[in-house]
């Protein structure tokens, strides 16, 4: 094992002349989390189908597990789980018959499905609700059992498309802690998503997708440091008081209208001081003060010269 | 483990699934019988007294309410093959290296037993309306043939339009005309009392020549002429749906 996970080069896709995948290449290590972060439409879930055998590529080369996709098929699927963008649970099977149904279609000895099983309904806190029908769980159960069904073969490769996508908060927060230990046990993870703040909280490289093409790939600082959109904003209650501090504080630019001032900066705690102190230095009255972070438009934006509009159409 | 082996034992945890569903739905199972014996009732106790048949009304009925019960089975097996389609459950099963074999092969396998339950409900209740059948032994044999295979082919004509159908709703559209076939056929008259066209319509669609087999065995009057013809459009369909089904399930990722 040279520390590859996947090595993909040129991939291409095109259905008809509208052209899904435009040369595509991938690099992700094993035993960590690679986020493809995209708008809808950018080619995600192409590219996921393609790296898990569901689709042949037009072009293009793709080696995942260290076994060629087109040819060693059989390798690549035995080494590999795919949770697919909406969760395929089985809704007329309890939570534990969907496992158990996992085991027995990996030819698991009986009791080694049902150790197993309990195992992981144990994990993902299931265990209560193993015995009910899926159709009554919640989209956060939904997406845990889904998961934990591609976990019954313990995968050293997982693909996640949009693990949290239609998830509350507080089940996104729990998804992600679950994708962290599945790290920290060594398993490697190729997740998709449309949030920025997902692939920063998660990911060890991103690699950003646009219209079939990656446009930029790095770590999630490298990406933000590309980005200007970070910034501090400030509101005034007059006028005058918008002019001087638009004067003290160097590259803001002002709104009149709506008597605020934008401040480049990182939104780190030491920048935000200076500029505090700089304000009272001037007797400066801030009505109101906030930090905004680049989301995922301002990174489209900085890094293809277009808003992150989505495409109709997967 | 080798391929054949693999491949009957994820047959049979598909069919387990697929019982699971018919057990936890009972209501497939209702809607599959209750338009049919609706049909019955109207049928043999109210139109069918007007209708001269030559023999006893419900034995005439009978084979074809067989056929139509099958028309009326079929929905929640095209829905179902779709829903696993749409909600990436077949791709879950492609990706674990399932054969294609078994998830389609289950389909078919559970529709053909809800449907023999239903038909065998069907059944007793025709008997209670004074369906008496003529048939020996070899003829049931024959007729339980004939059933399964024109549920075979309805089953897999199911499923591949299943697969092919762009939502589960359009899914369930598919048996549209497999439940209204058999009332241009010659399950409730006979085809030459019929007006210009329907009768030609009714003597070359392929339920004429079922209910005609069907009837013939169970009436203990087998005609090979019909049984040829009948088990020719089994096998066709069976075949066209079959093939179509596995370019379809290949195709859509």
């Amino acid at each position: 094992m040279n520390g590859s996970a996947i090595a993909a080069s040129g991939l291409r896709k095109a259905y008809k002349d509208k052209v899904v995948l435009d040369g595509v290449d991938l690099h992700v290590r094993t035993g960590t989390i690679f986020a493809l972060l995209g708008p809808n439409g950018a080619g995600k879930t192409t590219t996921v189908n393609v790296l898990t055998t569901l689709l042949t590529p037009d072009a293009g080369k793709a080696v995942v597990a260290g076994h060629d996709v087109a040819t060693q098929t059989k390798a690549v699927r035995a080494a590999i789980g795919v949770t697919g963008q909406f969760a395929s649970v089985d809704d007329l099977l309890t939570g534990e018959e969907n496992l158990l149904m996992m085991a027995d279609l990996l030819h698991l000895p009986k009791k080694e499905g049902k150790r197993i099983t309990d195992r992981l309904l144990d994990r993902f806190d299931l265990a209560e609700a193993a015995s009910k029908l899926a159709a009554s769980y919640s989209g956060g159960m939904r997406r845990k059992l889904d998961l934990a069904m591609t976990l019954v073969g313990q995968p050293q490769l997982i693909f996640l498309d949009e693990p949290t996508t239609g998830l509350d908060p507080r089940s996104r927060r729990t998804m992600w802690e679950i994708i962290r230990e599945l790290v920290a046990d060594g398993t490697t993870i190729f997740l998709t998503t449309q949030y920025l703040e997902e692939a920063d909280q998660l990911a060890d490289r991103i690699a950003v997708l646009d219209q079939g093409r990656l446009v930029a790939e790095g770590t999630a600082d490298e990406l933000k440091r590309r980005v200007p959109g970070s910034h501090v904003r400030l509101r005034f209650t007059n006028r005058h008081e918008l002019d001087v501090a638009a004067r003290v504080l160097h590259g803001s630019t002002k709104d009149d209208e709506e008597l605020t001032l934008r401040v480049p900066g990182d939104g780190g705690v030491r920048s935000l001081r200076a500029l505090l102190d700089r304000l009272d230095e001037h007797s400066l009255e801030v009505e109101e003060l906030s930090v905004h972070t680049p989301d995922l438009d301002d990174v489209f934006l900085a890094l293809t010269g277009h808003e992150s509009k989505e495409i109709s159409a997967r | 483990m080798n391929v054949i082996s693999a491949s009957l034992a994820d047959s049979a945890t598909m069919v387990r699934r697929n019982f699971r569903h018919t057990m936890r739905n009972p209501l497939t199972l209702f809607n599959s019988i209750v338009v049919p014996i609706f049909v019955m009732f109207l049928m043999v106790y109210v139109l069918g007294g007007a209708f001269d048949v030559g023999t006893d009304y419900v034995d005439y009925a009978t084979p074809g309410l067989i056929i139509l019960t099958i028309g009326y089975g079929i929905g929640p097996t095209a829905t179902a093959v779709n829903s696993d389609m749409t909600t990436g459950f077949i791709n879950r099963l492609r990706v674990m290296d399932v054969s294609r074999a078994a998830v389609l092969n289950a389909h078919v396998f559970a529709i053909i037993l809800r449907t023999l339950v239903a038909i065998a409900i069907i059944i007793g209740v025709a008997l209670l309306m004074g369906f008496r059948p003529s048939a020996s032994f070899p003829e049931w044999l024959g007729a339980i043939g004939i059933i399964v295979l024109t549920v075979l082919a309805i089953g897999w004509l199911t499923v591949a339009s299943g697969l092919a159908a762009k939502t589960p709703e359009n899914a369930g559209l598919a048996g549209v005309p497999l439940m209204l076939l058999p009332f241009l056929s010659s399950a409730f008259v006979p085809a030459d009392t019929m007006g210009p066209g329907a009768r030609q319509f009714a003597e070359y669609q392929p339920f004429t020549s079922i209910i005609e087999t069907l009837r013939g065995l169970l009436t203990g009057t087998p005609s090979a002429g019909s049984a040829i013809t009948a088990i020719a459009w089994c096998v066709g369909l069976s075949l066209a749906g079959y093939l179509w089904a596995r370019a379809t399930f290949t195709k859509r990722a």
